[in-house]
């Protein structure tokens, strides 16, 4: 029965791997990539665009180290302003790959086997595009390394009541899991790669990344041991990362900020924004390098269904926020809400709710899940959606508390905008040469997608 | 350590299935010393060749636990013993603001222990070992399966064994020399 009905499931969806393939057409066609196909004029005009806007983003950070932060648009009362609006959008788009690598392993959707790579590589980058803002934010950079619980001649430690330091090492922690999960789920693949080049220096630098894998089975045995355990760990870690940036403000007594529903909808914002990543770069990826056999129409499908899912829940947030505004009798929160609505920043708040609310809901629409350029487009705007709700978030809080004294108005200069728009650029420059040097697409997990990877005892 | 000249005996098959036979029937014929490679992890092949216990979840134990307990015990220590600060009124040893970190702390040794424990448990990093030797063993990171019985087999010598795996159908046979 449950057979029978598992079958005809298979039957009407897309395959996760084209029919037709061996190990070793798979171990070709990814590795091939890598190794043998030659880097195309558009990745060097793309790699070239993504270098400068890096150039353009260490300038402007450079400048900011010189002039210190006045030269960026944060004033009192909005002192946290683009810096802490960048960083929660970066973070929160690192979330769908650990979401891709460890809970989908956990929940055995093995669709995630061909885009878990480079969803992890997407992670460990907007990490590090995240991990800037904060540390440029903090005026004197030099200094800090004081976020850490380091001996110094002061005498002093840090202040581990504080939801920041919890930040610290909720990030802290992130960054360091995420690089070991995916380090090691590439090791396998660089000893593919050592094996199969045919360049001596590559040879031995694939051949030190890879340890000297050989696929012993003891070896295969507590290797996949660690990855289901860290996979166990990566899962409540993740929910934490962005549960701990809500608190950054949800501790606060700010209006706008002190509410319980900003761990989940933080959470389910961040995959929203995070999946939204994932199809921005898999769509062109798969175009491009002909992976359309391995990133089928059935992963575009399911991305889309998790969209649609965590956008359901984002947009339940927004509307919480709203009822609590007008039901919670607070009329500083009350006045939020108003100054949402009709207040000087209501046209990012309005821009918000359609990218966020209206315009993904035509992803209930099948022919619009399966299209990649569709899909494509609805994920930037997701994206924009997204910045767009922790600019609301960070912005429209600050500006307007409790004292009318104390109210103030932000404009973003052209340094905000030159570090911002730099790290896209560092992030991109970053996937291209990714795609270049390591294999995108897990191999060896897609070898065990194959039927005759199966075996009888 | 005297190392004999020969490491082994390395039999190479086309699929998954031959190999987990072929394994199982080595191991009944009374080889101990054995081991498989394959290109990707194939279930309950790590039996066959008789490895059983696996300690990476003991070391995952031990330094979550470490990681925890440190972490608690360095936020307290930090708060409430070398350098008490009053807060806004709040207790030196408040744990539950104490418990984030704690959480996060457990996570990452945990982690760490993890992977560097399933390496130090494979003995890797180690770019040399003689089964590197056979030609043919590149393939085991592609599309072939390999069985090999190691020359210190209580069981082993060489024209037998050799002749023991012939039987077993495989694609090649190649002496490991070590």
């Amino acid at each position: 029965m449950a057979e029978q009905y598992k079958s005809t499931i298979d039957a009407d969806r897309a395959p996760v791997i084209e029919p037709g393939h061996t190990f070793g057409t798979i171990t070709e066609k990814i590795s091939a990539i890598v190794l043998t196909r030659p880097a195309s004029n558009g990745w060097f005009i793309g790699f070239g665009i993504a270098f400068m806007l890096t150039m353009m983003m260490l300038f402007a950070i450079g400048y900011l180290f010189l002039k210190g932060i006045g030269i960026w648009g944060v004033t009192i009362p909005i002192g946290w302003g683009f810096a802490i609006v960048n960083f929660v959008w970066w973070i929160g788009i690192g979330h769908a790959g650990t979401l891709i690598s460890a809970i989908l392993l956990l929940l055995r959707q093995s669709w995630r086997n061909s885009i878990n790579r480079f969803a992890e590589a997407m992670t460990l980058f907007a990490v590090a595009c995240a991990g800037i803002f904060p540390l440029i934010h903090v005026g004197r950079p030099w200094l800090a390394y004081w976020l850490f619980p380091l001996p110094n001649s002061m005498g002093v430690w840090p202040q581990f009541r504080s939801p920041l330091m919890w930040d610290v090492f909720a990030v802290s922690t992130y960054a360091t899991i995420s690089a070991l999960f995916w380090f090691t789920g590439l090791i396998p693949d660089l000893a593919t790669l050592r094996d199969r080049t045919d360049n001596p220096a590559l040879r031995i630098i694939y051949g030190i990344l890879s340890m000297g894998w050989r696929g012993s089975a003891r070896h295969w045995h507590r290797y996949e041991t660690m990855y289901l355990l860290l996979a166990g760990l990566a899962t409540p870690l993740v929910l934490s990362v962005h549960t701990v940036v809500s608190f950054d403000f949800a501790v606060g007594i700010v209006p706008g900020w002190h509410t319980t529903i900003f761990p989940p909808y933080f959470v389910a914002g961040a995959i929203y924004s995070g999946f939204a990543m994932v199809l921005m770069l898999a769509i062109p990826i798969r175009k491009i390098y002909g992976l359309e056999d391995f990133i089928t129409e059935r992963h575009l499908q399911n991305s889309a269904k998790v969209m649609l899912a965590t956008g359901l829940i984002v947009g339940y947030g927004y509307m919480i926020e709203a009822f609590m505004g007008w039901y919670g009798g607070d009329r500083y929160d009350a006045f939020t809400l108003w100054n949402r609505l009709h207040g000087p920043y209501a046209v990012p708040y309005w821009m918000l709710l359609i990218c966020n609310l209206f315009i993904p809901q035509v992803l209930w629409i099948r022919k619009l899940r399966t299209s990649p350029i569709a899909l494509f487009f609805i994920s930037g705007v997701i994206l924009v959606g997204m910045w767009l709700e922790r600019f609301v978030i960070v912005v429209l809080s600050l500006h307007r508390d409790f004292l009318t004294s104390s109210w103030g108005m932000y404009y973003p200069t052209r340094w905000d905008w030159m570090t911002y728009i730099g790290t896209i650029g560092m992030f991109l420059a970053a996937m291209f040469l990714f795609l270049r040097v390591l294999p995108a697409i897990s191999i060896f997990e897609m070898r065990t997608l194959l039927p005759e990877a199966e075996v009888k005892e | 350590m005297k190392r004999e000249p020969i490491y082994g005996i390395m039999a190479e098959f086309d699929s998954a299935q031959a190999l987990v036979d072929a394994a199982h029937t080595t191991h009944q014929a009374g080889y101990k010393k054995i081991d498989a490679y394959s290109p990707f992890p194939i279930e309950g092949l790590a039996e066959e060749v008789g490895f059983h216990h696996d300690e990476v979840p003991l070391v995952v134990l031990i330094g979550g636990i470490i990681g925890g307990v440190s972490g608690y015990l360095m936020q307290y220590w930090m708060s409430a013993v070398d350098y008490p600060l009053n807060i806004g009124g709040k207790p030196y040893h408040s744990w539950p603001a104490f418990i984030i970190i704690t959480f996060e702390m457990t996570i990452l040794f945990a982690g760490i222990s993890a992977v560097f424990g399933m390496l130090a448990l494979n003995g890797l990093p180690m770019p040399y070992h003689p089964v590197f030797n056979v030609p043919r063993f590149s393939s085991a990171s592609k599309d072939r399966f390999f069985l090999i019985v190691f020359s210190s087999d209580k069981k082993y010598d060489p024209a037998g064994t050799r002749k023991f795996l012939e039987a077993l159908n495989p694609r090649s046979i190649s002496e490991v020399p070590s």
